[in-house]
């Protein structure tokens, strides 16, 4: 781990961080509730990709569970919030 | 930060995988704070869950493929796990919008 690639660590870990500073901004300025739905969304996927760039910043392979866990249920999160705005309940009998 | 060196070329590409991923997912955020429409939104933050993903996911899977001098192929399942529900939660979305506001931004009902 050179000077290089600590650099472009540090640079992706800011740009991902300023992407959910946006996405922040959006979720509690969000007009409507499917924007607020969709910047969560864009949050949660910027932090999925700042811990793997944490993991290869740290060389350490631990960070890529808790991204795989936060892609998944993520998705689980934002399929059920869009349910609930098209349908007006999340599991229908 | 651990001792593994690598050879230049792959830590080169490692590093310019990593601040390409960054400044694409950094792009589509700000797409989804500045621009007007909700459509037009949904459009910009596809970026972070595709391309942007996509950079970091190789360039992590490169550098640990290198580091422990074996095939280190984990990341392909983040990768396949987002190709996979991006679009479907997007698609649910944008149904879900359209349901809402009854019309596409252009089409106004009369």
């Amino acid at each position: 781990m050179t000077n290089l690639l600590a650099w472009a660590g540090a640079f992706a870990t800011l740009c991902f961080t300023a992407g959910m500073g946006c996405a922040a901004i959006r979720l509690l300025k969000g007009p409507s509730a499917q924007d607020r739905v969709l910047a969560l969304e864009v949050f949660y996927s910027n932090a999925m990709l700042l811990l793997v760039v944490l993991g290869v910043r740290l060389g350490s392979t631990l960070y890529f569970e808790i991204a795989l866990l936060i892609a998944l249920f993520g998705f689980v999160g934002t399929a059920a919030m869009a349910k609930f705005l098209l349908r007006g309940e999340v599991i229908e009998p | 930060m651990n001792a593994i060196s690598l050879p230049a070329w792959a830590e080169l590409l490692v590093a310019v995988l990593l601040a390409a991923g960054g400044v694409i997912a950094l792009i589509g955020s700000a797409g989804l704070l500045r621009l007007a429409d909700f459509f037009q939104r949904l459009h910009a933050s596809t970026l972070v869950n595709t391309l942007g993903a996509l950079c970091v996911l190789a360039g992590s899977m490169l550098f640990f493929t290198l580091t422990a001098r074996r095939l280190v192929l984990h990341e392909i399942l983040i990768a396949l796990l987002v190709a996979l529900t991006a679009p479907v939660a997007s698609m649910l979305l944008a149904r879900a919008t359209l349901y809402r506001t009854g019309h596409l931004p252009g089409h106004e009902r009369s």
